[in-house]
């Protein structure tokens, strides 16, 4: 049996069991990340947020900063999306990482096959956030390919917000920033999950 | 100009000249502009989704295009604008992520599109200019003083509509 929440009765444990989730999922991909570039990514402690849309770009630095996100839709016993954004600077840095090549900085845009490379710098790290937050729920995730964009954070969040809009008037959001010491690599793991889906999280862990 | 009134998501808000009003960084939502050039009052409303009548939590009016055209327009004849001479102009309803499977996802912008022009045909509102769909997103700014929509997008001029 799904319990139902509201969005705006969530109790202090519950939150606390959702940043949780964000703790442990954020971690795993962190140390992904970390591998990948064999560099050190601190992350700092999640964030469960319920905002209003109109704040949603927020959390980001705002509307019209341009980023790079990467979205899955997420099916299965958890439903709903999961989004991993970083800003301009952040992106190429990492991708110079991977991939050599171009001078540090770099401004130009992204080939085709960076576009790649950071499709798949996304779909390591929702991996390893995901198979952490399914292992601990016991709740099966399956998550679609990585869609890219490269935009204005406003244009880019209004896609979840949407999904969130048809059921209420805030979206909650369980969000982690990530970086290393030297602000090169960072940027965001966002998880936003359905409004049922958040039910079946907290019962699957007996809440 | 004196004043840029910001509109956010799901909201909307009215303005007379000199002011001018804006929303930043639509992406599938749609940024509707209706004004009237007579008195120079505006009004713009970001909305999200197409329809009220299909969602149980339908409170925020600014959140539909049929039901956030209707109080946009009750808020701007409230501040003395005439229902007969308005117009509009729209923008925005993109699709952000090229999404293979998820046709009502992948929709989204393009029905909001589509239900924003039904309602004000309905209402006989013309559109006078329109800068819709495609796969990239809008930040808009409206000018009652000269009835401009300027649209900026990344990488890309400055348009004018």
């Amino acid at each position: 049996m799904v319990s139902h929440i509201d969005l705006d009765k969530i109790n202090n444990m519950q939150y606390d069991v959702l940043r949780e989730i964000g703790n442990i999922g954020a971690g795993n991909a962190t140390t992904a990340l970390s591998q990948m570039i064999n560099s050190k990514i601190d992350m700092k402690v999640p964030n469960v947020e319920l905002l209003e849309f109109k704040n949603l770009p927020d959390i980001v630095g705002g509307a019209e900063k341009i980023v790079v996100g990467i979205l899955f839709t997420l099916q299965g016993q958890i439903d709903g999306m999961m989004m991993f954004m970083m800003d301009m600077p952040a992106s190429r840095h990492l991708v110079n990482l991977l991939m050599g090549g171009s001078e540090e900085g770099g401004t130009e845009e992204f080939t085709e096959m960076e576009l790649s490379a950071l499709k798949e710098i996304g779909n390591i790290i929702a991996g390893a956030y995901l198979s952490s937050l399914s292992g601990l729920t016991n709740l099966v995730i399956t998550s679609s390919i990585p869609y890219l964009s490269i935009d204005m954070a406003g244009a880019i969040l209004s896609v979840p917000a949407i999904e969130f809009g048809k059921i209420g008037d805030k979206a909650l959001l369980i969000e982690t920033e990530f970086g290393d010491d030297l602000k090169a690599v960072n940027g965001y793991f966002i998880l936003i999950p359905s409004l049922k889906s958040y039910g079946a999280i907290l019962s699957s862990l007996g809440l | 100009m004196n004043e840029m009134i910001k509109v956010g998501m799901a909201d909307l808000n009215v303005c007379a000249a000199p002011d001018a009003i804006t929303t930043l960084g639509l992406g599938s939502c749609v940024g509707i502009v209706l004004y009237d050039p007579v008195t120079k009052i505006a009004g713009l409303v970001h909305v999200m989704l197409p329809d009220s009548t299909k969602i149980l939590n339908n409170e925020n009016k600014a959140k539909f295009a049929d039901t956030g055209i209707d109080e946009l327009i009750r808020r701007m004849m409230g501040i003395g604008a005439k229902r007969s001479a308005l117009i509009a102009k729209i923008a925005g309803g993109a699709q952000m992520f090229a999404f293979s499977n998820n046709s009502d996802m992948m929709r989204i912008g393009e029905r909001n599109v589509e239900a924003t022009k039904q309602k004000l045909k309905e209402l006989g509102i013309m559109i006078r200019a329109e800068d819709t769909g495609a796969n990239y997103g809008r930040t808009i700014e409206f000018y009652p003083e000269n009835g401009e929509l300027h649209i900026k997008s990344v990488g890309k001029d400055r348009k004018i509509i």
